[in-house]
């Protein structure tokens, strides 16, 4: 992770598509999710969407899945004194998040994230926290997942704005 | 909803309803197993690594904790209901790790509802639900609505 100073607002990455196949989406929603429009096609038919859907949470775990694996495949690197870069924090949770059309089996979801708000931490001074507006779109341009993405990020300078 | 008569409705979750349920104890096998697929991090993965970190122990990623709020909600009622689905959640908080050997439970308090005006089939319910654990303590909190097929279809309501 960069810094927390270092983070612009505006700061847009693509992260990488992901496919759902139809035994991702059971398996998943087997242990986490299981109703009937999850875990059984032929039942699905007749549910909600006409079809077997992916439960939110997986398709939400995924875009975290695809943000952790663009961080590892871009690490920062250490700065001109060999100090090496904050690793990422927790997250104090999310907002606003939106499943507004769901993902079927064969779906190929495009994840993104963008930087849009960062605030101070007053009881922690050597952490910020970074807001970004996370997004997945379905191969028809469709949005299947829109949420603001909380975390924790270290300062180089506690207490620096 | 399926093959069965639902045993909840719309109609059956009235707005200030308090009711808790579910007992799920949290093992290091499952935060890991979770982790490794979907949330890599060290302080979801190495138990030293998450003793240094900010979160002072092995803890379950915050996406996780969701997914085991949607099992015990689903076993708690939805599977039981005339589901309809959720069109998102207005708000997570994360208020404090769970970790390894921590019992979870939840606590579900309807907070809004009105009828769907564009589906008389339909009514939506907004739920508050706090997450506790074994020292009751709320490790998670979740607001939003959710889709409910009608009793009585289409029938005015009184609140």
């Amino acid at each position: 992770m960069p810094w927390f100073e270092d983070i612009k607002i505006g700061t847009r990455m693509e992260l990488g598509s992901y496919t759902f196949t139809a035994d991702e989406i059971t398996a998943f929603a087997k242990k986490y999710d299981p109703q009937y429009f999850h875990i059984d096609a032929e039942a699905a038919k007749h549910g909600p969407f006409g079809a077997l859907t992916a439960s939110g949470w997986h398709t939400t775990s995924t875009w975290m899945k695809l943000m952790i694996a663009k961080r590892r495949a871009t690490p920062e690197p250490a700065d001109e004194n060999g100090c090496k870069p904050p690793a990422g924090g927790p997250s104090p949770g999310f907002l606003e998040m939106k499943w507004p059309n769901p993902v079927r089996a064969g779906d190929t979801i495009s994840y993104s994230a963008e930087v849009i708000e960062k605030l101070d931490m007053r009881s922690r001074p050597e952490w910020g926290i970074v807001r970004s507006l996370n997004i997945g779109v379905n191969q028809h341009g469709e949005t299947v997942l829109s949420f603001i993405g909380q975390g924790l990020i270290e300062k180089r300078i506690p207490g620096s704005a | 909803m399926g093959t069965r008569e639902p045993k909840f409705y719309w109609e059956d979750f009235p707005v200030g309803e308090t009711v808790e349920f579910g007992e799920k104890h949290v093992t290091k096998e499952e935060i890991l197993e979770f982790a490794s697929e979907f949330d890599p991090q060290p302080f979801h993965l190495d138990e030293e690594a998450a003793k240094q970190s900010i979160l002072g122990g092995l803890c379950a990623s915050g996406w996780h904790s969701c997914a085991m709020m949607m099992r015990m909600m689903c076993d708690g009622y939805i599977l039981e209901s005339a589901s309809l689905g959720a069109p998102g959640v207005d708000e997570v908080r994360w208020r404090k790790p769970v970790y390894v050997g921590d019992t979870l439970r939840l606590r579900r308090t309807c907070t809004e509802r009105r009828p769907s005006k564009s589906r008389p089939e339909m009514g939506l319910t907004r739920f508050h639900i706090e997450m506790l654990n074994q020292k009751d303590e709320a490790v998670l909190t979740s607001d939003g609505w959710a889709m409910y097929g009608r009793r009585y279809p289409g029938q005015p309501v009184e609140e």
